[in-house]
């Protein structure tokens, strides 16, 4: 079945009519969002650390879990043989979500970090040598960024940094520029957790290949927010987190394309990822089981392709626009208070608004912010490079899901109105 | 405003934060340590000018969220002066008394610094409170960095690329 026939192919929902994006509906789904924090609602504007699970997801975990759990992939009896069809139908729909051109394409893991790790150790340290270049961008998240120095310290190679401009867009002439004959790698993140900028990767891409250069793309803060197309973006690895999707903790996808993936050495050895193992000699599987040692995280695979399922229902475009408005409303109500400063104003922007208060700690922000129900997030926010760019210690970063609501916002800033009052 | 969250950032904290006391460079010191919140970003130096068995002269530097700031402040106005057993005496309740170990009204000599004893109800924010004074001890102790995370001497791994 190709991804394009899939029942809930997220093309398919994206040509919904705005009719269908019903907030108060979509709220009701998330039991999380009733919660008081210190007496007040809950106003969750968190959701670039993780996100909220809705009931039809926490309800597919139960089912799993009371009706149809067993060990997969080996087993002859019936609950293995269920248990290893939704796992392998999770795995489709992940296909079918990024429209991959097949389904052993999309492999399991634990999330962005460890799929990032999975194509440094299973693609880095087989095909890069010293004196290398691998190119990474001044806004990745240490994900994309540690592995790579962790293979460099190792192979000799050397790491090359795309410079931003202040607003926090990349230096594309630049970028080109970094191309050379020792080039052979190139890692960006499609959208800053930080700055919340929307990076051209596509174009991006499609310098390096001119190149011959293979890309990775962070997704993880792209995935959740705008329709992903693999074979559009033409991306050799893309990397995603469930958990930031309404879906568990504890899994995310790794994408490659099948050459790719074959040509690399495994990841992780253990069960599953062979055909067959002697001590003479072990032969490795083919792919997507040569980078899913051991037991998956089986639950949580189902669980993330019923999150795919609930967010196409919705649709990707229709979540887009939604987050868009919070945005807009946002960065103007914010943007207007005297004593703000906005951390991150490209052009394209997905919906993350980093900002400072003049004579305030982000830290402190936070905490007055949490007396009044609102969750946000005061750090470096794993982004230590880009914030030393900017010359900033941490920012306070509320970034919106498309359960959050335009009342939000405005608690928001209300709550930013209080906490300058304070420090008055 | 929760009670704990209200008493942290009563007036007296608020001023000190506003208007830290010995912020600012340290002439010729004889002890300095830096202290580091990764988490956060908070990030100080402490100087000493110890003479005989005295901190003589003491300051701080460095940019920190509100707590951190005006914990700091306190400190060095609370241990100008003191002989040193007495202010590792002093280090020695206040962080007993930020994690919950000991009553403000158990230790007299805690003082005004008993401002600080809500933040043991705020787990996400007794580092702030404490990071100034950890790094006092290591410049007492004369050890170059200390960082939230590792609690003593930090001597974090470097990835060292070439």
């Amino acid at each position: 079945m190709s991804a394009r026939q899939a029942d809930l192919s997220c093309t398919t929902a994206s040509n919904r009519s705005v009719e269908a994006f019903d907030l108060k509906r979509i709220r009701a789904d998330f039991p999380i969002l009733q919660t008081l924090v210190h007496g007040k609602p809950l106003v969750y504007l968190d959701n670039a650390a993780s996100s909220q699970m809705p009931q039809p997801v926490i309800d597919r975990l139960v089912h799993y879990q009371t009706s149809q759990h067993a060990n997969i992939h080996r087993g002859v009896h019936t609950l293995s043989e269920l248990a290893t069809a939704e796992y392998e139908a999770a795995r489709r729909k992940l296909q079918a979500f990024l429209n991959a051109a097949e389904a052993r394409e999309v492999i399991f893991t634990s999330g962005t970090t460890e799929s990032i790790n999975l194509v440094m150790h299973g693609w880095g340290r087989k095909f890069i040598r010293s004196g290398d270049e691998i190119i990474l961008t001044t806004m990745e998240h240490h994900a994309n960024i540690v592995p790579w120095q962790m293979l460099a310290a190792e192979t000799g190679a050397k790491i090359r940094v795309v410079p931003m401009l202040d607003n926090g867009e990349l230096c594309l002439d630049a970028y080109e520029k970094l191309f050379n004959a020792r080039t052979r790698f190139v890692g960006v993140t499609q959208v800053s957790n930080a700055l919340g900028s929307v990076n051209p990767v596509k174009q991006m891409i499609a310098t390096a290949h001119a190149h011959g250069v293979p890309v990775l793309v962070d997704g993880a803060q792209a995935a959740p927010h705008m329709p992903v197309d693999v074979q559009d973006l033409d991306c050799d690895f893309y990397a995603f987190s469930g958990h930031k999707l309404c879906g568990p903790t504890g899994i995310g996808v790794l994408y490659g394309k099948a050459a790719l993936l074959e040509s690399m050495q495994p990841f992780k050895g253990g069960g599953d990822m062979i055909l067959s193992v002697s001590f003479e000699g072990t032969v490795y599987n083919t792919i997507p089981h040569k980078f899913e040692a051991g037991t998956p995280p089986i639950a949580a695979a189902i669980g993330l392709g019923a999150a795919v399922d609930y967010l196409c229902a919705i649709g990707l475009a229709a979540i887009a626009r939604h987050e868009h408005e919070l945005l807009q409303h946002a960065t103007a109500l914010l943007g207007q208070l005297p004593g703000v400063r906005l951390v991150g104003t490209a052009r394209h922007k997905a919906a993350v608004l980093s900002f400072m208060l003049d004579g305030v700690h982000p830290h402190d922000v936070g905490t007055l912010l949490d007396e009044e129900g609102i969750a946000v997030r005061a750090g470096h926010h794993c982004a230590q490079p880009v914030m030393t760019r900017l010359k900033l210690p941490a920012t306070v970063r509320a970034s919106f899901a498309f359960y959050n609501t335009l009342a939000e916002v405005d608690a928001l800033v209300d709550g930013v109105r209080a906490v300058q009052k304070v420090f008055a | 405003m929760s009670a704990d969250t209200k008493a942290l950032y009563q007036e007296v904290i608020l001023d000190h934060n506003r208007k830290p006391r010995n912020f600012g460079p340290l002439e010729q010191a004889s002890h300095r340590a830096e202290g580091h919140n990764p988490l956060c970003g908070d990030h100080l130096s402490v100087a000493l000018g110890i003479e005989g068995q005295t901190i003589a002269r003491i300051a701080f530097e460095g940019e920190s969220c509100a707590i951190c700031k005006a914990s700091a402040s306190m400190m060095t106005v609370a241990v100008k002066g003191q002989a040193l057993p007495q202010a590792q005496s002093l280090i020695r309740d206040f962080l007993a008394m930020t994690t919950g170990k000991l009553d403000a009204d158990a230790a007299p000599q805690i003082g005004r610094l008993a401002v600080f004893s809500g933040v043991r109800n705020l787990p996400t924010r007794v580092k702030c409170a404490i990071l100034p004074w950890h790094t006092l001890q290591a410049a007492i102790d004369s050890q170059a960095r200390v960082s939230t995370e590792t609690g003593a001497e930090a001597s974090p791994q470097r990835t060292d690329t070439p």
